[in-house]
């Protein structure tokens, strides 16, 4: 928690937050199915992804298909949370903040995009991807 | 070396709108969509015309003038007339747009009932105006009163709102032409309105567009009529300016 409250000076200093934000793990297979909510985890409106039964995929952002071998769990988790702190500028949502945002629609005033639990079942599908997408 | 990156990330953003060329949403459209829009018989939002061509010669008011009784020859008389809005309104000190003001005409001149945003009424009679001026390019007035207008319209635009925090710039101009889910993300110009979208069923203002946007990135809308409304389409305008009106298009 401490890590999250804390401002990072500088984006590069802390690339991770490593402690996870629940007791209990993740489970990869409720975070499977939240990466492709269109709902809840939104993934797929920006991200492709191994996802075959899913039509309309999003292509403003890098395929999830390797993102476990790209990046450890604290990196992961850290781009869930919050990527702005690693690039200010990304359209990817901060999935765990609740500051700073601007005209929030009174459904979602003071919530976070995903739950902490959410998180880390999402952490979990994410390290499960290993192989990179056919090129 | 590490302080580099970032500029490096920002690279991809520098291809804006402005840098790409300017392409109405009826680009990005299927053929059978853009066949939809440019016949006529197909086209549902001509329903909308016919609608408010009738309205138009429709007395009401204590005078039981219609709009044609005093705007005689609407052919002539409203030729590129949808083509200048958002413009300054001498009445209220402040800029108004094409369905603001045919409200207000239909009010204080006509004296009838007013008619409210979105309301049938209100949606035909602009698409019948609206479509005097199909084909004729955009022309926002030079009027400097306008200015702070279009430049809150911009700061509207580039400002990141919503649960998503995402601005209007950030997909339409950073991303346009890329996939959102199944939708290709449009450019943004206001070429077409009001229009008929598939996913409605309906036709729709740009006022309701905007609000669709903002609802989907989660943000509290403003409500129909709200001056950052008129404010963010009087940018559009400047920003697709000289580019051809389609009204009544059609979008998925
Ligand atoms: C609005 C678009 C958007 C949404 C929604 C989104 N992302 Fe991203 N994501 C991006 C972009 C763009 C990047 C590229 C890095 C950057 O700009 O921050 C990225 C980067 C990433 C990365 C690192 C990319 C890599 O190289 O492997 C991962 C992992 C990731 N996102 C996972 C997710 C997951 C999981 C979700 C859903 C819970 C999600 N994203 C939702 C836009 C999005
Ligand atoms: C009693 C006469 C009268 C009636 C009835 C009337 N108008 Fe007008 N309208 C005017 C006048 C006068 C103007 C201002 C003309 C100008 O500024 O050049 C105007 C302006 C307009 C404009 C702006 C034109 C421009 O060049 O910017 C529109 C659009 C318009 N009226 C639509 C309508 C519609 C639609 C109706 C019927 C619902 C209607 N009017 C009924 C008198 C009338
Ligand atoms: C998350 C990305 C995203 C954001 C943020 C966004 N839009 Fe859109 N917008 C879209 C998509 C996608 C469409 C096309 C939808 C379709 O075709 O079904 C669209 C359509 C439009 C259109 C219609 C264009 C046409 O051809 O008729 C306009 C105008 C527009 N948006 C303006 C805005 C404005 C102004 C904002 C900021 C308040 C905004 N959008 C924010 C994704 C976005």
């Amino acid at each position: 928690m401490l890590l999250l409250l804390a401002s990072p000076p500088a984006w590069a200093q802390d690339d991770a937050i490593s402690t996870p934000l629940t007791a209990s793990p993740g489970d990869a297979t409720r975070g499977r199915a939240l990466v492709a909510d269109r709902q809840r985890g939104l993934c797929l409106l920006c991200h492709p992804g191994p996802f075959p039964e899913e039509r309309f995929q999003g292509n403003l952002a890098p395929d999830l298909a390797g993102a476990g071998s790209r990046w450890n769990e604290g990196q992961l988790r850290l781009r869930l949370v919050d990527s702005k702190r690693l690039n200010p500028d990304s359209i990817m949502p901060s999935y765990y903040r609740t500051e700073g945002l601007n005209r929030v629609g009174p459904a979602f005033r003071g919530r976070t995009v995903l739950s902490a639990q959410e998180i880390e079942d999402v952490l979990a599908y994410l390290l499960t991807l290993r192989e990179e997408a056919p090129r | 070396m590490k302080r580099a990156l970032p500029i490096l990330l920002l690279a991809p953003l520098c291809l804006s709108a402005s840098a790409q060329e300017r392409r109405s949403g009826f680009e990005n459209m299927a053929r059978d969509t853009q066949a939809m829009q440019t016949d006529d018989t197909a086209n549902p939002g001509m329903l909308w015309v016919l609608e408010g061509q009738s309205l138009w010669h429709q007395p009401a008011g204590p005078a039981a003038q219609s709009c044609a009784s005093c705007h005689q020859n609407t052919e002539v008389s409203m030729r590129g007339v949808a083509a200048r809005y958002p413009a300054w309104d001498e009445a209220s000190a402040a800029p108004i747009d094409l369905a603001g003001r045919i409200a207000q005409c239909r009010e204080t001149r006509q004296g009838a009932p007013p008619l409210a945003r979105e309301s049938q009424g209100l949606l035909s009679l602009s698409a019948y105006v609206g479509n005097q001026s199909r084909g004729l390019p955009i022309a926002p007035p030079a009027d400097p009163r306008m200015d702070a207008a279009r430049e809150q319209g911009r700061a509207l635009y580039t400002a990141r709102r919503g649960q998503l925090d995402l601005s209007c710039a950030q997909c339409h101009d950073d991303n346009a032409g890329r996939r959102l889910a199944g939708s290709t993300i449009p450019q943004a110009h206001p070429t077409g309105y009001p229009l008929y979208r598939l996913e409605w069923q309906t036709l729709g203002s740009l006022q309701r567009r905007l609000r669709g946007c903002m609802t989907g990135v989660r943000a509290e809308p403003f409500a129909y009529g709200a001056s950052e409304y008129v404010a963010i389409e009087a940018f559009l305008a400047s920003r697709a300016q000289g580019m051809a009106l389609e009204t009544p298009a059609v979008r998925p």
